[in-house]
């Protein structure tokens, strides 16, 4: 039963996915465009919010349901790893129009093909593993 | 129910990813979709080859939950909220697509060009698709995150990784619309 609360919320996120047409291959093509201020707008209004949730966990004003304080761990650092790692990821989902969010809102929705953007999504962590001592970080 | 049956506007979307992320954190957890492709993988027994993936994938059940929240609210949403599958787009941006080979865009909500199941049983189409899966796949483990773990969560956090790492997906991003999509179709 605990875990039915993050079943929620996932579908709550599935919803505004597919509404806001986040999901969309054109909505995110437009946006390497420059051509629609949706996903600027969308991307930006989020942070901008998150940033105050940020505020009040740095605050200790919000603390999780168990009364714990919420510490959000940095990521992991390094010039190659962002750049390069980001550089790739980038080039993905420009082409596949979705990043590993909406690939999986996109198969509620029906859309056979993603299961192939997903396998290759699943390859490719794979294939990072194990090849992560080879690489630069 | 209009509102709700029309696409949702940037200001509709925006602030309700930011609960999202949010709420996750309420609940004691982080926003990151892209660690459950390593959870496929040390499920799948991936740990066998490569100790990266022998990690106690419980921890993550909660984020596999959540994704299967997601498939089912991408249905829902889909089936029951969406009386139009049409995508409302900038007629620039439908002109610049039909000259680089992807005609009619907007009427149905993915290209035919890429998403169709005749173009996914073409051997070039399914190459298309498994090359990008693998590009992000292997790019957002490399780089620590994706959008939702570094654009939405890390910028939040005023983390520089997470800053480089934007940068780094509007450069792919930006390299792949404007350079290689017109050379593919």
């Amino acid at each position: 039963m605990k875990y039915i609360k993050f079943f929620i919320i996932g579908i709550l996120f599935g919803i505004v996915m597919s509404k806001a047409e986040i999901i969309s291959w054109y909505r995110i093509y437009e946006m390497f465009k420059f051509q629609s201020f949706h996903m600027y707008g969308i991307i930006g209004s989020a942070v901008m919010l998150g940033m105050i949730s940020m505020f009040f966990f740095r605050k200790k004003l919000v603390k999780t349901f168990e009364g714990n304080e919420i510490h959000v761990k940095p990521k992991k650092l390094g010039m190659y790893r962002n750049l390069l790692g980001g550089i790739l990821f980038g080039l993905g989902w420009a082409l596949a129009g979705a990043c590993p969010g909406p690939m999986f809102v996109l198969v509620g929705k029906g859309v056979v093909s993603i299961l192939v953007v997903i396998f290759g999504a699943t390859l490719g962590a794979f294939l990072y593993g194990l090849s992560k001592d080879k690489i630069p970080h | 129910m209009e509102f709700i049956t029309q696409p949702w506007a940037w200001y509709v979307a925006g602030p309700v990813i930011a609960l999202i992320m949010f709420l996750l954190f309420y609940f004691g957890e982080r926003f990151g979709m892209s660690s459950n492709l390593e959870t496929f993988c040390s499920i799948g027994g991936a740990g066998k080859f490569v100790d990266y993936f022998k990690i106690d994938w419980k921890q993550n059940k909660w984020n596999l939950i959540f994704v299967a929240g997601s498939v089912v609210g991408g249905f829902i949403a889909s089936y029951w909220l969406s009386p139009s599958d049409a995508v409302m787009l900038n007629p620039q941006t439908v002109q610049d697509l039909a000259d680089i080979g992807i005609a009619n865009a907007g009427q149905t909500y993915l290209p035919d060009e890429i998403f169709s199941i005749d173009t996914m049983l073409s051997l070039k189409g399914f190459f298309i698709l498994l090359i990008a899966g693998i590009m992000v796949g292997f790019g957002a483990r490399w780089a620590g995150g994706c959008t939702s773990g570094h654009a939405i969560v890390g910028l939040s956090n005023l983390e520089l990784p997470s800053l480089i790492s934007v940068i780094g997906f509007f450069v792919g991003g930006l390299v792949m619309t404007w350079l290689i999509l017109p050379l593919i179709f």
